[in-house]
């Protein structure tokens, strides 16, 4: 699609703290760089500084004194957003009432004296893009919305933005609509090529997403990362617990071998001084009976999804260890069973 | 059968409550075209109240009409921004600007009055010009006008829609036109309805603040009641409602909000 003009934008945070006037320390002093083309996804739990970091970005937030936004390594810190060309989507969408679908999503080059021609010809093309053509003449309040999401991607997207900022733009949706926005939004940011940066408290949706995510915790970055990365590689026990699920067994490492409670696990490259292990419930499964394993636990709870079966084994840890099981049988309360786990998946934090 | 009864009870009342408000105004209307009040609608009808009226009050009218077309566009002036302002920073000042503003609603129209006169009362240029009576209306309205707005204003995520149009490049005049002004349009509108109206039909402290050279409507109404027949007082009441109804039929046209239309979750 030719629809972006020019070349994309790289963005860097320079030690961007942010204090509101009450007091709140919304953002310590946060230092990274978002590559031309890429779709960051910002991560993390409520009240974390996702939307804070978004909006120093955009222009809408000043940081505190001594930190620096840089837009392709030019200094855009007291540039107000008007001058920025960043396309924004609000969670709340924040369409103008005032004006038709056509009327929000050409207003944009309307500001910019765009002639009218080549302003019918790019609302129209936006339209078609977003599919909602047949909508051109709506009022915003006669909307759904799915429509308005789509809307507001059109409206930002109108003025071929040097960047887009999403700032939760799924929320506000049921589950079946947000899957398929994402995948539309998804296949949007490729074909357009974009700097995008994506906010979202949802882990899947990140992991969707993101060529990297960034994890953020109580205003600091925790993790920068590719999805796969971050999930299989997490940096602190935080990124660990907040993306997916995760087992973990204490115990010593000693001559290649991690003892814990519930039996001895074979582990060539083992850190001598590891005392606590993680792992992924899908690197974890029952063993065959011929196999060799030296780690057994009882069966606590198991819930039969359909193509696999929930297991909560007990090995006498403070939480019992969840397995993905694919096996073709049933598992019973209480019964004994034994586990095998790849070393591969092995995390030591 | 038993919805119908309610409605015909509610029918009932409305009508009842009409009458009370509008019989009054009816007679009055009557009495002033009757050649004798007195004798009754038997003595005929007759213009006659109404041309002596406009021979003898005309100036009354059209003092009026300017008067409260210029409390308009002051309080517009001055409202609209003060609304917008309001809503944006909300601080403790802020908060006690809006309370302060409603002072003048308050306080009886005569202290105000009175008020004026004691502060600008020796500027004799000023106290015998109309601006005199339009400063006292302006006081007396901007707070309507600021309400009506800064209502309107706060029932809309104006922050967010200004960042939304910042984003798209507006500055803040362009936002300012574009965005805030439209929005709040029907509170404008309904300011603009209160404060003609209310400039209209002031009389507390015009009757203080006027001079024999600055008689308003209602003022000359006071006087026509006061010192001749009540066939003209009447006639003079009717000239009143044929000035201000036309002006309150067409604001309240404007001022229709637009009907919002429910549309179900489409999935596509
Ligand atoms: N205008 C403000 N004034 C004071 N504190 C604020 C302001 N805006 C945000 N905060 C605080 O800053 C912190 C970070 O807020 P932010 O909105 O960035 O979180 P978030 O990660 O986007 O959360 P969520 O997922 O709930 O949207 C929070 O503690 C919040 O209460
Ligand atoms: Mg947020």
């Amino acid at each position: 699609m030719t629809t972006q003009a020019g070349k994309p934008l790289a963005i860097a945070l320079e030690n961007c703290a942010k204090t509101f006037p009450d007091g709140t320390r919304a953002l310590e002093p946060l230092d990274f760089a978002i590559h031309a083309g890429e779709t960051v996804v910002f991560l993390g739990p409520s009240g974390c500084g996702k939307t804070t970091t978004l909006r120093i970005i955009a222009g809408l937030e000043e940081p505190d004194a001594g930190g620096r936004v840089l837009f392709d390594g030019e200094d855009v810190t007291r540039l107000p957003i008007e001058q920025r060309n960043v396309g924004m989507v609000f969670q709340s969408y924040a369409l103008f009432p005032n004006m038709t679908v056509a009327g929000n999503i050409g207003y944009g080059l309307r500001i910019r004296g765009t002639q009218e021609a080549a302003l019918k010809a790019r609302v129209g093309e936006m339209l078609d893009m977003m599919q909602i053509a047949r909508l051109a003449d709506r009022r915003i309040d006669q909307l759904s919305g799915g429509q308005r999401q789509r809307v507001a991607l059109a409206r930002a997207l109108a003025v071929r933005p040097r960047a887009l900022l999403l700032d939760e733009p799924l929320t506000a949706l049921d589950a079946k609509l947000r899957d398929t926005l994402r995948l539309d939004i998804d296949s949007l940011l490729r074909s357009l090529g974009i700097t995008a940066i994506y906010v979202t408290h949802d882990q899947a949706e990140a992991m969707a997403l993101g060529d990297r995510i960034v994890v953020m915790e109580h205003g600091r970055v925790a993790q920068i990362g590719e999805p796969r990365e971050i999930y299989q590689r997490p940096a602190t026990r935080f990124v660990a617990e907040f993306i997916g699920t995760m087992n973990r067994l204490t115990g010593s490492a000693k001559n290649g071998v991690f003892s814990c409670k519930a039996g001895n696990l074979p582990w060539a490259e083992a850190p001598a001084n590891a005392t606590e292990i993680l792992f992924r419930p899908e690197d974890i499964r029952v063993a065959e009976s011929h196999e060799e394993t030296g780690l057994q636990g009882t069966v606590a709870a198991a819930f039969f999804l359909g193509d696999r079966t929930r297991l909560f084994v007990e090995v006498g840890e403070a939480r019992p260890l969840v397995i993905e099981s694919t096996a073709r049988r049933a598992f019973r309360h209480g019964e004994t069973v034994r586990l095998a786990i790849d070393p591969r998946g092995l995390v030591v934090l | 059968m038993k919805h119908r009864g309610l409605f015909l009870l509610q029918l009932g009342f409305t009508l009842v409550v009409c009458a009370f408000l509008i019989v009054p105004v009816i007679l009055s209307i009557m009495a002033g075209l009757t050649v004798n009040y007195f004798v009754g609608i038997e003595s005929g009808l007759t213009l006659r109240w109404v041309i002596e009226v406009w021979n003898g009050y005309r100036d009354t009218i059209f003092l009026s009409i300017g008067l409260s077309l210029a409390c308009l566009v002051v309080t517009l002036i001055l409202g609209v921004p003060a609304a917008y302002v309001l809503a944006k920073r909300q601080t403790a000042l802020t908060r006690a600007m809006e309370e302060l503003l409603v002072m003048p609603v308050a306080v009886p129209g005569l202290a105000t009055a009175l008020a004026l006169i004691v502060t600008y009362g020796s500027l004799s240029g000023f106290r015998t010009s109309w601006g005199f009576i339009l400063v006292g209306h302006v006081l007396f309205t901007l707070p309507f006008m600021v309400r009506s707005v800064l209502a309107v204003l706060s029932a809309i995520d104006l922050k967010t829609l200004e960042e939304g149009a910042a984003s798209l490049g507006a500055g803040f005049w362009p936002r300012f036109r574009d965005i805030v002004l439209p929005n709040c349009r029907s509170g404008i509108l309904a300011g603009s309805l209160m404060v003609v109206t209310l400039s209209m039909g002031e009389f507390n402290m015009t009757w203080l603040l006027h001079t024999p050279f600055t008689k308003t409507l209602p003022v000359g109404l006071a006087d026509a009641y006061a010192s001749l027949r009540l066939e003209v007082g009447s006639a003079y009441t009717l000239v009143f409602f044929l000035m201000i109804m036309p002006l309150l039929l067409a604001l309240q046209a404007f001022a229709k909000p637009r009907p919002a239309k429910f549309v179900a979750e489409e999935t596509e």
